[in-house]
């Protein structure tokens, strides 16, 4: 610090780019919220999960086992698979970021899909502009996320019936929409058809949450050979 | 404590030990070709697994009703390339207005 006067100069592309994800991303928030109250999580509870776990496909992952009647063991089974990714974003993020202390707890904590995006997206700029879009994004999604969940639980509070109101289609929509992006080849979009036919064939067979569990097993998979 | 309260707090304590462990460790141990493959295909398998059995299962019968409108409905925004909020609104709308009309 100090030896470079534009350690405090902010990109202002950056910047846009990282105010636009957060806004955008933070409205997810209401679903969320929304979905947490939906599954017969407290206010509390859906505002904590949203503060500490801060990992939306974890979160609605979590509501959504337990609100389908699942255990508390499959629900943070299933939430911690899809939380791995993080890690792996972590590692990335670990040689631009070299955080130490409590940096590193804060920085940890906001290491999800949009900071790191948003980060690896500044490369062209410099590192300077990657820590910068990685912080700007992370603090923005947290704080936006965090806002609209409470604004989405208090509007499904004061709903009654989730169903009355859609929110029981709007729960797997919002999956659908975390999944569609992702669906890039061939191989993806016949692992997804494939998922969701082994989780809905389980489903009258084993208790609630082990159906999507299982499908892990489908991604090693298919994930085992490079080609097919 | 109930099931809601372990799966909050055990999601949460994960969800961040998994972070914080990607910041800490070497990128050698991690960049195993293989395991980096599975892991773009976990999130894909669970979230539509996740896709299937809400729209589709009430506990652990498999039911069709208004949830397949709203489904439909999204399939069709997203198809149409519609931002996120739309898929998820449009989906709850297309789902309440089948709720009421059954």
């Amino acid at each position: 610090m100090g030896q470079n006067v534009r350690v405090s100069y902010v990109n202002r592309a950056t910047a846009a780019a990282s105010f636009s994800v957060s806004f955008t991303v933070g409205l997810y928030g209401i679903a969320f919220g929304a979905a947490g109250i939906a599954a017969g999580f407290s206010l509390f509870q859906t505002c904590l999960l949203s503060l500490l776990t801060f990992s939306g496909a974890s979160q609605f992952a979590v509501v959504g086992v337990l609100g389908a009647g699942g255990s508390a063991i499959s629900g943070i089974t299933t939430a911690s698979l899809l939380g791995i990714r993080n890690a792996l974003y972590g590692l990335r993020m670990a040689p631009i970021m070299k955080l130490q202390g409590w940096k590193k707890v804060v920085g940890a904590q906001v290491t999800i899909d949009e900071s790191t995006g948003v980060a690896l997206g500044q490369s062209e700029l410099g590192e300077s502009a990657m820590r910068q879009g990685f912080w700007l994004t992370g603090i923005g999604v947290y704080l936006f996320w965090n806002l609209f969940t409470v604004v989405g639980a208090l509007g499904a509070q004061a709903m009654g019936d989730p169903a009355a109101w859609g929110l029981d289609a709007a729960v797997p929509a919002a999956f659908l929409g975390l999944v569609w992006p992702r669906l890039t080849n061939k191989k993806e979009r016949a692992l997804a058809v494939a998922a969701m036919a082994l989780s809905l064939a389980l489903t009258p067979f084993v208790a609630a949450g082990i159906p999507i569990i299982s499908t892990a097993l489908l991604a090693v998979a298919f994930g085992w050979k490079v080609r097919s | 404590m109930n099931q809601m309260w372990i799966a909050v707090i055990g999601t949460s304590a994960i969800a961040f030990g998994l972070k914080y462990f990607g910041h800490s460790v070497p990128e050698r141990y991690l960049s195993n070709p293989r395991a980096l493959r599975i892991n773009t295909l976990i999130p894909i398998a669970l979230l539509s697994a996740l896709v299937a059995v809400q729209t589709l299962a009430n506990k652990s019968v498999l039911v069709i009703d208004q949830r397949v409108a709203g489904m439909t409905v999204a399939v069709i925004a997203l198809m149409l390339k519609a931002p996120f909020p739309v898929v998820v609104l449009g989906s709850a709308a297309a789902s309440a207005a089948v709720f009421h009309l059954l």
